[in-house]
């Protein structure tokens, strides 16, 4: 599958028959859609109070649509007017913003309850012109992101990284501007379905987010053994290599280290 | 744009973000629109508390409203009969009035950001990123 990062900035790659193209797939707006409930239900906002979202890559308002009907206001951001456009044309309920998520959210602090971002972030990650750095781009945004929420808001991020290195910068640069959280991978054994969230917590919150269903991956500490410990795992060969090497260092004669060191000698020798 | 996000909304320029006087914009030169929205008591008592009422009194006036009241009408609870009158009336201002075409501009650095079709251009040209 190709990527449309790659092809060009967003704001140019979403033009008007590329909006049409994506907002009228059903394709697109089932899985969009999927997403964004999968979103809500990371969030885990209480249920029966009213709630002020902000949507950032809101398009077309394909994941407002799914806000507007769960019953949150909300308010959504995208770089890319034809998009925008065919979101006034679809009547979305929530107000639209022409903004740069590079530039940070130009919002005071404390407004919204939580953010949500649906196949949007990743943008963040390419330099399209000459002069802008990803990464401070990245820092940016967070950093006005974490202002922008109330304390102990929650933001959820689905994302697709085009390698390793694009989600450590992502978390990196989240982590520096005071989010805590951490990454969820939803079907990480299938290629296709697997789906990136990025689910970060503005302070601490009484009402975490909802993790059920989701196994921890945490890197294994190596255990530090003893030099007895590790001399009982190594193999021949290392034992003849440290004992030549002390040898050496106390000044005894020892033969040059060859192809042969340490290999068995076979019968016929 | 609703009227509740002008009470939220400040400058994006980096230079601004410390500011005291880049909140609230300065509106010129809008024209509004009513538009009906639904009646959600319950998310109006959310929100008042965050809603910073000089700011609203401030834009308000530059939208050519005189009429609030100088204080911010506190404790409304959705659901006693009393509160509804003022409840709706904030519905009224904050949810239904929308503007539509304008200009913001920002008092610190006097950027000006444009409204069209209800929506506001916050593209920075490169030199203020």
């Amino acid at each position: 599958m190709s990527r449309p990062e790659e092809l060009a900035p967003p704001e140019v790659f979403y033009n008007d028959s590329e909006s049409f193209k994506y907002t009228s797939s059903t394709r697109v707006q089932h899985i969009q859609a999927k997403m964004t409930l999968r979103a809500l239900e990371l969030l885990n906002l209480e249920k029966d109070q009213p709630h002020f979202l902000l949507d950032l890559g809101c398009g077309s308002g394909l994941s407002g649509e799914i806000l507007s009907e769960e019953g949150y206001n909300w308010i959504g951001m995208d770089i890319s007017p034809s998009m925008l456009a065919t979101g006034l044309d679809r009547d979305v309920e929530g107000d639209l913003f022409l903004s740069d998520l590079g530039n940070g959210v130009p919002f005071r602090a404390g407004t919204f309850d939580a953010a949500i971002s649906i196949s949007a972030i990743q943008w963040l990650c390419n330099a399209d012109t000459a002069n802008v750095d990803p990464k401070k781009r990245l820092l940016t945004f967070f950093n006005t992101l974490y202002s922008s929420l109330r304390r102990g808001g929650k933001f959820v991020a689905q994302f697709y990284p085009m390698n390793d290195k694009q989600t450590e910068s992502i978390l990196g640069a989240a982590k520096v501007a005071g989010f805590g959280g951490g990454l969820i991978i939803d079907d990480p054994e299938s290629k296709r379905h697997k789906k990136y969230y990025l689910v970060l917590t503005a302070g601490s919150s009484e009402r975490s987010v909802n993790l059920a269903g989701a196994t921890m991956d945490a890197p294994e500490t190596q255990k530090r053994m003893n030099k007895k410990a590790l001399k009982k795992f190594e193999s021949k060969k290392d034992f003849i290599a440290r004992k030549k090497e002390t040898m050496k260092r106390r000044g005894k004669k020892v033969a040059l280290d060859s192809k042969f060191t340490a290999r068995k000698r076979r019968p016929r020798f | 744009m609703k009227f509740i996000t002008t009470n939220f909304v400040k400058c994006a320029i980096k230079g601004c973000q410390s500011s005291t006087e880049a909140f609230p914009l300065k509106y010129e030169d809008c024209q509004l629109a009513q538009e009906e929205q639904e009646y959600n008591p319950e998310f109006i008592a959310h929100m008042l508390e965050r809603l910073n009422w000089p700011a609203i009194i401030q834009v308000a006036k530059d939208l050519g409203n005189e009429s609030l009241p100088p204080t911010k009408p506190e404790s409304l609870d959705p659901i006693m009969e009393d509160d509804q009158a003022v409840l709706r009336d904030l519905h009224t201002l904050l949810l239904e009035t929308q503007i539509v075409e304008g200009r913001m501009i920002c008092r610190n650095c006097e950027h000006v950001y444009h409204i069209k079709n209800s929506i506001p251009n916050f593209l920075l040209p490169p030199h203020l990123c």
